[in-house]
């Protein structure tokens, strides 16, 4: 299947994005906003419906519009990410707006579609440009962080003694979550980017407990998940985006079967 | 030699709320202080404010003679508002490793040095085998003993321990407070310890610190613990019962301590949010 340059494409495109996300996500499921990740790639939806109604790129109205809302999250508050109730309504009110763009620019409504559910076998050279970009600021980005990220993450209390600045932290954490879920939507599509992002990072947390061994199988995860998604897609002509969710689901439900030493009783 | 910490004429504000005011007092080095009070007297609110992340809107808060500097390695801290990640499985080695040099930027590592001082910490409060268990698979008691190990990295000469019997049975209590009590006077730690019922400590601690109504009382259980210090303090009449080794604290009949720590169960557990101002 490799003689087509748009398969050749799709699995670079989707390689990358799958180990950003898988990298993310670890961290998101650690830090427990999983739903301000979903949050921000619905939010991004409007950024990129309300670019192609001005005439910019999707992509960047996506990315505009993830890194403002996460910086905002962050910003307003430590702890908003996980008040769920004000997430829901942002990102309810988030995709109303982008229907409304939508509305008003009927030429982009083709493209809808593959904004909410992705469009992995439509990526150009130029697409797989950009995704490396912010694949790379993502990566340098987390390796800045990662250090007072994690201290934030398991110990707040004692952090914040120690001098860690825990808002910057969050909002940094945020805007890097931010630019990932844009990434992550041009593979999956904005809906999805759950499958990709979450499913392995969860998966992760529930089958190992080192740091670097835990990043590396959530990278290497979402990669399988991905490329196999791909060429199922590829071989039984079902949308890629529904293999990729079905293999997400299915990695995390084998996850919550793994037999750990967790499970047992105290 | 300056007292470890002293506080004089300090108002300490939280929000709009002045939780204490125009408080003195001065601790000295090597007392093992049982913090007590009830729920919302200051307790976690004084703790902060020596770790320096509350500077006093009046009045100075001096610890090791100087004002508190932020960070500072020569306090160890015991949160009280312990966030538990509850599928979480990390390591007890690389939890408390998280918290070393974890202000710095960049990757996380941990030197040779930093390892064996964990190692040795744990082995100190008798915790050895938790390095390698997962923070899931831990007990209250073995997590609060985990914690503790953690405070005591880097020879801490001033160890602030808030509420660190909570939600621990009365034998992990026990324990708890041995292990403190015989570190501290091996290596000479000052100690704060905040609780909610004095009789658990009556056997440990040195000294009583009494929080109430904005008010501090510091001396002896002998000193402090009368009706007439406690009944200024609560702002109510306060009779003090002693009976068998224990002594009550009541108030119109009713055992303050007591309700105080039914509160708390009610409260302090559903949500992580409320334990900020205690």
């Amino acid at each position: 299947m490799f003689q087509y340059e748009f398969i050749t494409n799709a699995f670079i495109a989707a390689g990358i994005v799958a180990i950003v996300s898988g990298v993310t996500g670890y961290f998101l499921v650690m830090r427990g906003q999983t739903f301000a990740g979903h949050a921000l790639s619905h939010i991004g939806f409007a950024g990129a419906t309300g670019a192609g109604l001005i005439g910019l790129s999707p992509l960047w109205g996506l990315v505009g519009f993830t890194l403002m809302a996460g910086i905002g999250m962050g910003l307003m508050s430590e702890r908003i990410s996980n008040r769920d109730v004000a997430i829901g309504v942002v990102l309810a009110l988030a995709l109303g707006f982008g229907l409304l763009f939508l509305h008003y620019y009927t030429a982009f409504a083709s493209q809808a579609t593959a904004l909410l559910f992705g469009n992995v076998l439509a990526v150009d050279r130029d697409m797989i440009g950009a995704l490396g970009a912010l694949g790379a600021a993502v990566v340098v980005g987390l390796g800045v962080i990662m250090r007072p990220l994690i201290f934030a993450t398991l110990q707040p209390e004692l952090a914040e003694a120690k001098g860690v600045p825990m808002r910057f932290i969050s909002t940094a954490f945020l805007a890097i979550v931010a630019l990932a879920v844009a990434a992550c939507a041009q593979i999956v599509g904005v809906l999805m980017v759950f499958t990709l992002m979450v499913g392995p990072g969860a998966a992760t947390q529930r089958v190992t407990g080192g740091l670097w061994s835990g990043l590396a199988v959530a990278a290497l995860l979402a990669l399988g998940e991905a490329w196999l998604g791909i060429a199922i897609a590829f071989q039984t002509d079902w949308p890629v985006s529904f293999c990729i969710a079905v293999l997400s689901a299915i990695g995390y439900f084998a996850a919550l079967m793994w037999p750990s030493a967790a499970r047992h009783a105290h | 030699m300056p007292p470890i910490v002293e506080l004089n004429h300090a108002t300490i504000t939280l929000g709009h709320r002045a939780v204490l005011r125009d408080i003195s007092f001065s601790i000295e080095a090597g007392d093992f202080v049982g913090v007590l009070g009830p729920n919302g007297a200051g307790k976690t609110t004084l703790m902060r404010s020596i770790l320096g992340l509350l500077p006093p809107t009046a009045g100075a808060v001096r610890v090791f003679g100087e004002a508190p500097k932020f960070g500072a390695s020569t306090i160890g801290y015991l949160p009280q508002l312990r966030t538990v990640l509850p599928d979480l499985r990390v390591r007890g080695l690389d939890y408390i490793a998280s918290s070393l040099h974890g202000e710095r930027w960049g990757l996380p590592s941990l030197a040779a040095a930093d390892r064996h001082s964990i190692e040795e910490t744990l082995h100190a409060v008798g915790a050895s085998d938790l390095a390698r268990r997962s923070l899931s698979d831990m007990s209250g008691g073995e997590r609060q003993r985990l914690l503790l190990a953690q405070a005591l990295i880097g020879n801490p000469k001033l160890l602030l321990l808030d509420e660190p019997l909570i939600s621990l049975d009365a034998r992990h209590q026990e324990v708890v407070i041995d292990v403190v009590r015989r570190i501290a006077r091996e290596r000479g730690i000052t100690v704060l310890f905040s609780a909610h019922e004095l009789n658990q400590l009556l056997g440990a601690i040195d000294k009583v610190l009494y929080l109430g109504n904005g008010h501090a009382a510091l001396g002896t259980v002998d000193e402090v613990v009368t009706a007439p210090v406690l009944s200024q303090l609560y702002g109510t009449e306060i009779e003090v019962l002693r009976a068998g080794g224990h002594i009550f604290v009541m108030s119109r009949g009713r055992d303050v301590e007591r309700e105080a720590h039914q509160h708390d169960h009610d409260h302090g557990h559903s949500h992580g949010d409320h334990g900020h101002a205690h």
